[in-house]
């Protein structure tokens, strides 16, 4: 029997891919009725959670069509808004690192600090003034001095000095007016880690800093995800007679482990197509020449949501969701036939 | 029974709280600052309005490819189509051809109202999913 590739399949050769645009739209098949309907998706549509924790999540989306999937994966990385240090008041910087660089490298450290009770900064008013709905303030002190109990010989600047190192960790939260109610534990660092600044005896940083909400259309600081990402399901068809013997080990060796089994008749099967990575290797032997068929779903996406910190995935993605909505819906709102 | 100056602080600090409800109230609302140039037909648009141009300010290919895949799902439509005629500038163009029967903001209307309707699908089964809690919470470990 000829093999006939499903319609939401894009087929992988060895040197391109082909049908890779969706073809699930009227008139593109006749006689076929490919109209929106609500119902026709909500029983298509499934969701499958893979793995979710705090920071990192995997998580499948099947049955929609890549055009909404990439607008969730966009909204992620570019338009939720989370809070980031945004303006740095040096009152003294006696370390290596300038001001400027210092000031960038503040910026960069993602928090822990729910953006949903920050209202918009108005970056553009002048004579806007921050006010505790709109502004975290912090502070970094460290002043470096000989540690006069370093143990004798020793080279290591950390035990020569106090404060050698400056991290994430010593950024001090102040709550201003309203604050302590929505951070009642407070703001710092995701990760208290981070390494700001060395210094040697004598040298001292002193600033205060403010956040302020923003997105990371603005700058990559204000994205809420490290990574946000998706890939299309791979698929392995074994075409015609099964794939035996000696064949059958070479065949599971052309794949990364887990992905083929040899089952009790000794046939290659497919086990698990998600785990391959799709590197082909299989095209390359002529022995599997018209024996498999690669593709991809174009159907099923799967996620990769990693978190900064601020916000957990699973939120990151309901957000991207709600925001999608809310474009759609300000659009609406617009009476255009007049 | 409380003093007469007690009874004054308690009220005024009513009164303050009163005033800072306004305050949020006021703030919340003021956050959708929307551009009443945001959407705009362009010129061209055919007279019976079945085909028209749209220039949407501040909006990408977020929205533009999905708005154009749902509206090319309206079996009513004939051609939809979008562009960023210039990456430097924040505005992308929607085109929609219709057969005739609707109008082009009929069109773009429905297509609006599909879109809400498909990310509450999604929302309401992803909320469904995370809230079944049969999920790992480790990254699995190929062995």
């Amino acid at each position: 029997m000829a093999y006939t590739k499903p319609r939401n399949r894009v087929g992988i050769e060895h040197d391109r891919v082909t049908d890779v645009s969706s073809t699930d739209f009227p008139g593109y098949y006749p006689g076929e009725d490919h109209s929106w309907s609500i119902e026709k998706f909500k029983n298509h549509f499934k969701v499958h959670i893979e793995y979710l924790n705090e920071l990192n999540s995997e998580f499948d989306l099947i049955g929609v069509d890549p055009s909404i999937a990439n607008a969730f994966r966009r909204i992620m990385i570019s338009e939720i808004p989370t809070l980031a240090i945004e303006y740095v008041y040096i009152e003294n910087n006696t370390s290596i690192i300038q001001d400027e660089v210092l000031a960038h490298r503040l910026g960069l450290i993602p928090l822990k600090a729910n953006p949903d009770y920050m209202h918009w900064f108005k970056k553009d008013d002048p004579e806007f003034e921050p006010t505790d709905y709109d502004t975290l303030v912090l502070h970094l002190s460290a002043k470096c001095t000989v540690n006069p109990n370093a143990p004798e010989g020793t080279t290591d600047p950390k035990m020569l000095y106090n404060n050698a190192h400056v991290y994430a960790r010593d950024i001090v939260y102040e709550p201003q007016g309203h604050q302590t109610e929505w951070y009642p534990d407070g703001v710092t660092a995701a990760n208290p880690d981070i390494l700001i600044a060395k210094l040697r005896p004598g040298q001292e940083i002193d600033l205060s800093m403010h956040c302020i909400l923003g997105i990371g259309q603005d700058h990559a600081k204000f994205s809420p995800v490290a990574t946000a990402s998706y890939r299309l399901l791979p698929t392995i068809d074994i075409i015609g007679e099964p794939i035996t013997g000696e064949l059958a080990s070479k065949f599971k060796s052309c794949f990364p482990k887990g992905v083929v089994a040899i089952n009790s008749k000794g046939e290659a099967v497919v086990k698990d197509a998600r785990k391959d990575t799709v590197s082909r290797e299989v095209l390359r032997h002529p022995e599997f020449e018209g024996r498999v068929k690669l593709g991809r779903q174009r159907d099923h996406f799967i996620y990769c949501v990693e978190s900064t910190g601020a916000i957990p995935p699973d939120q990151i993605f309901l957000k991207s969701v709600q925001l999608l909505k809310k474009k759609c819906e300000i659009l609406r709102k617009f009476n255009l036939s007049a | 029974m409380p003093s007469k100056k007690q009874e004054v602080e308690v009220s005024e600090a009513v009164e303050i709280a009163d005033q800072e409800m306004v305050d949020t109230e006021a703030l919340e609302e003021e956050i959708p600052v929307i551009d009443s140039n945001k959407i705009q037909i362009l010129p061209g648009a055919s007279e019976d309005g079945t085909a028209a141009s749209f220039r949407i300010l501040q909006e990408d290919h977020t929205l533009g490819n999905a708005l154009r895949y749902i509206i090319m799902k309206n079996p009513e439509v004939e051609f939809c189509g979008y562009s960023i005629p210039h990456p430097s500038e924040a505005a992308m163009n929607l085109r929609i051809q219709t057969y005739g029967e609707i109008t082009a903001v009929q069109a773009l209307e429905k297509g609006l109202d599909d879109l809400v309707d498909l990310c509450n699908v999604i929302e309401s089964e992803f909320k469904e999913a995370i809230s079944k809690k049969d999920y790992e919470t480790s990254q699995p470990i190929d062995n």
